[in-house]
């Protein structure tokens, strides 16, 4: 068996990155993000990449548009504030369809907020990653090890429909040490003929453009754009059930507070309450079929995030709005306690909605 | 079965992340699931430093350890802090030579060593951490001196392998001590 590695989840990803043949990466320091550059920092010249520290998170992603463009499997991270920094680039390479990797290592907003863990993202990365009609993949890990699985995914995933995708993690799952295990770095990385990577004239050039000034033009791209939409919905949703076959109060909650709602409902269960936990990984597209079929013994719905409620209202939208869907969060940088999850667990176990 | 959450707390500085950072390794080399979390909040720079360890034969949830089942305190305002946030039946080390608890709780098992005095008195000055690192592997029974030595190994960087020595022997005057 590889080696169990005890590593920050903010390193281990960005070792897995260079294992899924990142070589391009682009970055500006912040907190809790900062280890992710320096990683890179260290290992990008060893394995023949390049590290970048940008003069801000605006030319950051600007530059990795740059090597997206060229073909090159390429990669940024930041936190909250930086990443609102970097919606304008977003929205440029969906418009471009390009593919990149974003890795949002979130803190508490809005504006510089603080530096603890939060949720308080979600709404952004799914809903309004920038301007315009877009979508991007958007994938959820709980554990450093699944960071490090879902970076494969996620640039395999972009460069198959040339789309950004990103990591949408929090500020625990960055600091925290656990053991993983790396995947075998990939060998051939697919083909990309659309690149502009120069051609020596052996070939006519390529283009990479956002600019549409034709709307009917525009408006055929945007909607061959929502028609692939709709089958990475039908075909890339992940999601994972926990002993939710029977359960009365189904959990929903994604990432670092899975951890903390999958610990409230083991403790739910120890006391006989049917409670079971449904974690969605990708968020984008959301794993409504998933929900809905762990959802079917549920007399309630309870989600849980380190925000003021965002993901709930897709999972209200998910089960159509005919089960009682309720919310339980804390913000601002506090992590909710699986105490305060079982709570909620017990007091709806009850029959007490609010 | 073990399903632990393990706090350490002092001053930054002391080297409570790293020892932290050791127990966990000590939790991997056991096969455990095991987990570490710093603070990384502005307290670290100066002031106080915490991290939560939990080493458990399920995979483990919540990586905050906001109950610990034990509590390692070097110093004073870590154990007023935390003291109180430790379940029944618990276990709470301290440093009996910068800590001089006013409470002490009868319902879990506080243990205390001079580990900075110990510490100084055989040359091995800022190592009280491993000195109650040493302690509490004596409270835990978890395992051989061995396990700690490549847990060490495997903590320290390749340059400063040198200074697994002396930890080691500030661990076993630890161990040794009652």
């Amino acid at each position: 068996m590889a080696q169990r590695l005890l590593m920050k989840g903010n390193e281990a990803v960005a070792e897995a990155a260079i294992r899924a043949g990142c070589r391009h990466f682009y970055g500006y320091p912040i907190t809790p993000q900062t280890e992710v550059a320096a990683y890179m920092s260290k290992r990008m010249p060893k394995v023949g990449g390049l590290f970048l520290q940008a003069e801000s998170e605006i030319g950051a992603i600007n530059m990795v548009m740059g090597s997206a463009a060229a073909g090159k499997r390429t990669m940024t991270s930041s936190s909250s504030p930086g990443i609102s920094l970097k919606t304008e680039g977003i929205s440029f390479l969906a418009g471009s369809d390009l593919p990149a990797v974003i890795l949002n290592i979130q803190r508490a907003g809005p504006g510089l907020g603080g530096i603890q863990p939060s949720q308080a993202d979600y709404n952004q990365a799914v809903k309004a990653a920038g301007h315009g009609d877009f979508k991007m993949l958007v994938f959820t890990p709980a554990t450093v090890q699944e960071m490090c699985d879902c970076v494969f995914t996620v640039f395999d995933l972009t460069d198959k429909y040339r789309m950004p995708g990103m990591l949408l993690c929090d500020g625990l799952l960055g600091q925290m040490m656990e053991p993983v295990v790396f995947p075998e770095p990939v060998e051939g990385l697919p083909a990309k003929p659309w690149a502009v990577n120069g051609h020596r004239n052996a070939r006519p050039g390529n283009l990479v453009n956002s600019l549409y000034l034709h709307p009917e033009a525009l408006e055929a791209r945007v909607r061959e754009r929502f028609e692939m939409y709709k089958t990475i919905e039908e075909t890339e949703t992940q999601a994972e059930c926990f002993m939710t076959e029977d359960a009365e109060i189904v959990v929903v909650a994604y990432g670092a507070c899975a951890r903390i709602a999958r610990s409230a409902v083991t403790a739910a269960r120890e006391a006989g309450i049917k409670a079971g936990l449904f974690r969605p990984i990708t968020v984008w597209p959301y794993p409504k079929r998933e929900l809905t079929g762990a959802a079917k013994t549920a007399k309630a719905v309870l989600t849980v995030e380190m925000s003021m409620g965002q993901m709930v209202e897709d999972v209200r939208a998910a089960l159509e709005y005919k089960k009682p869907v309720e919310f339980f969060g804390r913000t601002g940088g506090v992590v909710p306690t699986p105490a305060g999850v079982l709570g909620e667990i017990t007091r709806m176990a009850k029959g007490e909605w609010l | 079965m073990i399903d632990c959450g393990i706090l350490f707390a002092g001053f930054g500085g002391q080297g409570v992340l790293f020892t932290g950072k050791v127990m966990a390794y000590v939790g991997l080399i056991l096969g455990k699931e095991v987990s570490w979390m710093p603070s990384y909040g502005p307290e670290m720079r100066g002031g106080t430093a915490n991290c939560g360890v939990c080493i458990s034969d399920k995979p483990v949830g919540s990586p905050v350890v906001v109950e610990p089942d034990t509590l390692v305190a070097m110093n004073g305002p870590a154990y007023d802090k935390f003291v109180d946030a430790v379940k029944p039946g618990g276990i709470v080390l301290y440093d009996s030579s910068i800590v001089h608890p006013e409470k002490i709780r009868d319902d879990v098992k506080t243990c205390s060593l001079p580990a900075t005095a110990l510490s100084a008195e055989k040359g091995l000055s800022g190592l009280a951490n491993m000195v109650l690192l040493g302690r509490l592997f004596k409270e835990m029974a978890w395992g051989e001196i061995e396990t700690l030595k490549t847990a060490l190994k495997e903590s320290i960087p390749p340059a400063r392998q040198h200074m697994i020595e002396r930890n080691l022997l500030a661990f076993k005057l630890g161990f040794a001590g009652n």
